[in-house]
């Protein structure tokens, strides 16, 4: 088997976005996190309008994969070759607990789509033409150990050239982090290791 | 790589608290499905598949108190404790896994009006999953699998890949949904319900039921008569509500699942009796050449039970298998979609030896899995 790598690492975290560990943009840290996504969004200038109807989780996985994947060279890979394994531990809460108060008045089919938590991927894959394998996972913290033996299964025994895998998670409270991954068999200076997928969390 | 073998299992619905009585009751052509007036999860009439309350609480008595776990952790509970009272698998052991599979998990908590004797944080599906999983003293860190109406298959195929990596030796997968007022007015705002019970592949079908229930499948390296051979999950990347026009992510499972297996004997479909959904999977079924195979939906008998649909009809159909009978589709009686598949509209004895079960939901996900008898 030859070795994975982390090709790129992108991280939304404290109204600041870090790639590949370095400080990249950020916002006043008294902005809430809709402030933040509309400033990232400008700021990187993406044009894509399904973004404003995206719920908080959304916004963040698809912001965090748009500056994952752009420059990416996609030559030879086709769409079902590229998978996307990500986790959180809030699932969807922070758009459920919104979709619950519509219930008094009248219950939203636009905000009640989003009350899944592999939403965020299905929007991830409709902007990028991703097809291949996708799970997501529940977990109480990044389960490193896991995810990256779980990856490596995927690049040995399905067709899978490309991953994004990580962690996408904001909670009730608002409490937002992400951090994604790209990886591929593509030689890089960071080896796809447990232990090279540090994961900080802003609530501990 | 190991083989991977199913072990004991289990099904609760309104059809029986095991899997020979929803077995039994089916055969008979005995639907779960009833029309439900006076519950509060709905102002007005709708027909859906629930579980008697009671009936837990009774059962659930002689495991623990009724009153420290919530409907859905006791059905989870009641699920695998039946599973493994004919099973030999080590609980406390690191080689033994368990993994949940859920779309809301105690979602009804939200709910101030309802709820009020748990804490919130029994929202969380880890805080969940802990607590079933402390009930059986597990050893390891329970897995949870939320993939919207693939999470079943998904978790299903997630096991038979640990244990062919020789991770674990036991994995047992429990997939549980209740129905909610968040649930139910959710599938009524997007107009997706059927005003009366779901009619899947029928060329009448308007809309899908909802069905309450929990199932458990124990995946093994010990040898069995059925084993799963294969799955693959894949995203249609089109729309996040509704499924693909031309089936190609359903496709693209199903090709890398049965990876051109030739001989399968019988589809599970997941035929939720929505107008799009039966249609897309009519395309991917043709489109990989599996047209003539016999097909069914069983949502008719459940109604469509979301995160613990997959494992359900997984498991019937295992049945079919092992009986070689073929079991027909309830509410369809006019078959009726883009692409003309065989819908196995009566119950008849046939040689069986290969399953493929499919299962699509929001989010554009796909999953296929393929199970094989050995004689």
């Amino acid at each position: 088997m030859n070795k994975l790598y982390i090709n790129k690492h992108v991280k939304l975290l404290n109204n600041t976005v870090y790639i590949d560990q370095e400080k990249k943009f950020s916002v006043e840290s008294d902005e809430n996190f809709s402030s933040f996504a509309k400033s990232v969004y400008k700021n990187y200038e993406i044009k894509y309008s399904k973004f404003y109807k995206m719920d908080a989780l959304c916004k963040l996985g698809f912001l965090s994969a748009d500056l994952l994947l752009r420059d990416l060279n996609r030559e030879n890979i086709l769409p079902e070759e590229i998978a996307i394994i990500t986790a959180n531990s809030s699932s969807s809460l922070h758009t459920d607990k919104n979709y619950q108060k519509t219930l008094s008045e009248i219950p939203s089919p636009a905000v009640f789509v989003y009350t899944l938590p592999n939403i965020v991927s299905g929007e991830i894959s409709i902007k990028n033409n991703i097809k291949g394998e996708s799970l997501f996972f529940i977990q109480d913290k990044f389960d490193t150990k896991f995810i990256s033996e779980y990856v490596k299964y995927l690049f040995e025994n399905t067709n899978t050239k490309l991953c994004i895998t990580g962690w996408i998670e904001i909670n009730m409270n608002e409490d937002y982090q992400t951090d994604l991954y790209l990886i591929s068999k593509n030689e890089g200076s960071l080896e796809f290791i447990e232990t090279n997928l540090n994961v900080t969390y802003n609530h501990e | 790589m190991m083989k991977v073998f199913i072990g004991q299992d289990n099904i609760i619905t309104p059809l029986g608290f095991s899997t020979k009585e929803n077995l039994d009751n089916i055969l008979n052509g005995e639907t779960g499905i009833r029309t439900c007036t006076n519950t509060p999860l709905s102002s007005k009439p709708f027909p859906a598949s629930l579980i008697d309350n009671t009936e837990i609480n009774e059962r659930f008595q002689a495991l623990g108190d009724i009153q420290k776990y919530t409907r859905f952790e006791k059905l989870s509970i009641l699920s695998i404790e039946n599973a493994l009272k004919n099973s030999t698998i080590p609980l406390s052991d690191p080689r033994t896994l368990f993994i949940l599979s859920t779309t809301k998990g105690n979602i009804e908590l939200l709910d101030d009006d309802l709820r009020e004797d748990f804490s919130k944080e029994r929202l969380n599906l880890y805080t969940t999953a802990k607590i079933i999983s402390e009930f059986f003293s597990l050893y390891n860190t329970p897995m949870i699998i939320s993939n919207a109406c693939i999470s079943g298959i998904a978790a299903i195929i997630l096991g038979q890949r640990l244990i062919s990596q020789g991770l674990y030796d036991n994995v047992i997968v429990n997939g549980t949904d209740v129905l909610s007022r968040f649930v139910v007015s959710g599938f009524q705002s997007f107009l997706s319900l059927s005003a009366s019970p779901c009619k899947p592949f029928d060329a009448n079908r308007d809309g899908l039921t909802l069905g309450e229930g929990s199932a458990t499948i124990i995946l093994t390296k010990d040898k069995s008569s059925i084993e799963i051979v294969n799955g693959a999950t894949s995203n249609d990347a089109n729309h996040i509500s509704g499924p693909s026009t031309t089936g190609e992510g359903l496709f693209i499972a199903i090709n890398n699942a049965t990876k051109n297996y030739k001989n399968i004997d019988l589809i599970s479909a997941h035929g939720t009796a929505t107008l799009y959904n039966d249609d897309m999977e009519s395309k991917a079924i043709s489109r990989a050449g599996l047209e003539s195979v016999p097909t069914n939906s069983l949502k008719g008998y459940f109604g469509h039970t979301l995160g613990a649909a997959g494992i359900i009809e997984s498991l019937i159909n295992l049945e079919s298998l092992k009986k070689n009978i073929l079991i027909n589709t309830i509410g369809c009686t006019t078959p009726g979609t883009v692409e003309n598949i065989n819908i196995i509209q009566e119950k008849k004895d046939q040689q069986l030896n290969c399953l493929l079960k499919l299962a699509s939901g929001f989010g554009g996900c796909n999953a296929a899995a393929l199970f094989l008898k050995h004689e």
